[in-house]
């Protein structure tokens, strides 16, 4: 099994005609099953046409309808991808994965907020995953997103970060020493997103076929303290934390717009000694993360 | 991005706060002029410099004379204003705001910003205005009274009141502060802004309620939608090394350590700073290249590293996903041939095509040091630089 995702998810890809999303598509559709994974591409405009061998559908809803997809990947720009994810919830999709960066915050808190009263009003719960995220890969199933496929292998380790290339080290450096993963996801580096550490280890936790996990966050936010103290008390098994932006300079954004520490409680050191307290085995040293959880499994 | 004083004032005007009558000046001249303009008998020259906690720094003066103003504006103007938020070398002021005197009765601070936890708008207000927020937080947080907005409703009246009355506004200045309150709402949500933060908001004798002070930031992934925000950027206010790296579409942030580092990715980037630091330097800047980085890229971020004089060495660390390590490679031996680099350059690679992206290093001629983790890079230039 896996979290989220397997080779049995059908996909709509929002956005496939543009580059990024054609060029995604397309290592998508080779990676393991993802031939028979991603069936329909979105756009009003060129509907009725294939790429990839894919059909295009002028909305989600009739992408959905016409091919029973459940999953979403959106690569929109910017300025329409707000209203892309609202799209995928208004056709009650099951998960959304937002890899667009550069959302405008406000727009974020619109459609979330929108989210959240659909599903208060009885609506159906579609998960959302990012944005500004590299997506989620099961090994030797389905990759969703823009990872790189070939670092992978299938296992029982689980990985979730904010940072995609971060995501990719703990990765490489579980497949170098013999782990493979069960599932490795990544949350996106925006302030405003969907799925948070918290929810990802839920899912880990609840997967018989995830022995172990990595989680890695970064500076800004209460995401990190939150997903620790849920772990204290409801979490089965190991884990390896890592907090980048010790160095990080207070007040300043670093790279991801979510990246900003502004108060006492979101410096790296402070979330490692939550962490820490809450039973993680954390590491000040990123290189090592693979090498410490294989330590842990017996 | 951020905005001074005199321009936040400008943009709450302009959506129906009240704010002090107040001219912007660069010469000593247009001070003296400004006050003559605003009439009266009283006037406060203050420096406008994005940093707060200008007061306390000697940049905010009270003048009772024409003589005054023109001798705080000759102080304050080209003075290199030392705030807590400028660092020890502070920032030089070349501008100034000149306004009318106001009669204050009460300060009271009051801002809007996103809310992560509850993905809301936190409409935030205390009694305790004209301080530093943040103090108040640790020394009196039951001094700040906060509520949370959803955008599809808006501040609703009862929020409003809940603040006004949270903060102790007397009843006849009641329904003043309530408009204040949701014109802030508005204004921050029309603006995109990411803080909207007026401290104080002041009562005056006579039971107005105006805006003495405004801060603002704005979200720069929105600035696309807000020529007319865009229109106030000072890049006297912002380091010129992010100014070039933002043209070339690098995230560039300067630091105080020797080694520069030029990384794929903030998460790596951050952890690479980390990974040096723990390795006893500490790191020049955080340097993101983005996904895709092409040669001229690289060239440009080497540019801009070499330009602090402090940069004693450099560390590059790529993994390759659908950028290829050995297009990094080809970047990299350009970069330094073309910088006629000087100092030491650890390359550490991973990744899509990582053999043939060692090989090309490796073939350059170029004294390029090569490690296989962060840490054994990081070691290898800690080590190379001392």
């Amino acid at each position: 099994m896996s979290i989220f995702i397997n080779k049995d998810t059908r996909i709509i890809t929002q956005g496939i005609t543009g580059k990024t999303g054609q060029f995604h598509t397309e290592k998508c559709i080779e990676y393991a099953n993802g031939k028979n994974c991603f069936v329909a591409g979105v756009n009003p405009k060129k509907a009725g046409e294939k790429i990839f061998d894919v059909p295009i559908f002028a909305s989600v809803k009739e992408a959905k309808a016409q091919t029973g997809a459940t999953v979403s990947v959106i690569y929109v720009p910017p300025a329409g991808a707000a209203d892309a994810i609202w799209e995928a919830c208004e056709a009650d999709l099951d998960l959304a994965i937002c890899i667009t960066e550069g959302i405008p915050v406000r727009d974020m808190l619109v459609v979330r907020n929108k989210m959240k009263a659909k599903e208060a009003a009885g609506g159906k719960k579609t998960l959302l995953l990012g944005p500004n995220c590299p997506g989620l890969i099961t090994p030797d199933e389905v990759k969703i997103g823009i990872m790189p496929g070939h670092i992978h292998r299938k296992g029982r380790i689980g990985v979730v970060s904010r940072s995609g290339t971060l995501t990719y080290e703990a990765v490489a450096q579980l497949t170098e020493i013999g782990l493979g993963q069960s599932s490795a996801v990544g949350i996106g580096g925006d302030p405003i997103n969907g799925l948070k550490h918290i929810d990802v280890m839920k899912a880990f936790n609840d997967d018989p076929d995830t022995d172990a996990v990595i989680m890695i966050g970064e500076i800004g936010g209460p995401d990190e303290a939150e997903a620790a103290q849920w772990c204290k008390t409801n979490m089965k098994k190991p884990i390896v934390g890592f907090i980048a932006g010790v160095t990080a300079p207070a007040g300043k954004r670093m790279g991801h717009a979510g990246a900003l520490i502004s108060g006492g409680a979101d410096t790296a050191d402070a979330k490692l000694a939550i962490m820490e307290e809450c039973g993680f085995t954390v590491t000040r040293n990123p290189s090592e993360m693979g090498k410490l959880l294989k330590g842990l499994l017996k | 991005m951020k905005i001074h004083e005199y321009q936040g004032k400008e943009i709450l005007k302009k959506f129906g706060v009240t704010v002090p009558r107040g001219i912007p000046c660069f010469s000593v001249d247009e001070a003296v002029k400004a006050a003559e303009t605003l009439g009266g008998k009283v006037w406060v020259v203050k420096a406008q410099i994005h940093a707060g906690g200008r007061g306390k720094g000697g940049g905010v003066k009270v003048a009772k004379s024409m003589d005054e103003v023109r001798a705080y504006a000759g102080q304050i103007l080209g003075m290199q204003l030392v705030t807590h938020q400028t660092g020890p070398a502070g920032q030089k002021v070349r501008r100034l705001l000149v306004e009318e005197g106001a009669d204050i009765k009460k300060e009271y601070y009051v801002a809007a910003l996103t809310d992560r936890a509850s993905q809301k708008v936190a409409m935030m207000a205390s009694s305790e205005g004209g301080m530093d927020i943040e103090e108040v937080a640790h020394k009196m947080p039951e001094k700040i009274i906060k509520v949370f907005v959803d955008p599809a409703t808006g501040l609703t009246d009862a929020q409003a009141k809940q603040l006004a009355d949270g903060i102790g506004v007397p009843a006849g200045s009641q329904a003043q502060a309530i408009d204040t309150f949701k014109k802030l709402y508005t204004c921050y949500m029309d603006t995109d802004a990411s803080l909207a933060e007026i401290n104080p908001m002041i009562l005056e004798g006579n039971g107005n309620i105006k805006a003495l002070d405004a801060k603002f930031n704005f979200d720069s992934n929105a600035l696309y939608r807000h020529p007319e925000i865009v229109a106030y950027r000072d890049l006297d206010e912002e380091d010129a090394d992010e100014i070039e790296a933002s043209k070339f579409d690098l995230a560039y942030i300067s630091l105080d350590g020797n080694i520069g580092c030029l990384v794929n990715g903030a998460g790596l980037a951050m952890a690479t700073m980390d990974t040096i630091k723990l390795f006893g330097a500490e790191p020049a800047n955080f340097l993101d290249v983005g996904g895709g980085a092409t040669t001229e890229k690289v060239t440009e971020a080497f540019k801009i590293m070499l330009k602090n004089p402090k940069v004693k060495g450099i560390l590059v660390n790529i993994f390759g996903g659908i950028m290829k390590c050995d297009t990094i490679a080809t970047g990299v031996v350009t970069a330094a041939r073309e910088t006629h680099l000087s100092v030491p350059l650890v390359v550490r690679m991973k990744g899509t095509n990582e053999d043939l992206g060692k090989k090309i290093l490796a073939e350059s001629g170029l004294p390029i040091i090569s490690a296989d983790s962060m840490a054994e890079a990081a070691t290898k230039i800690v080590a190379a630089v001392k």
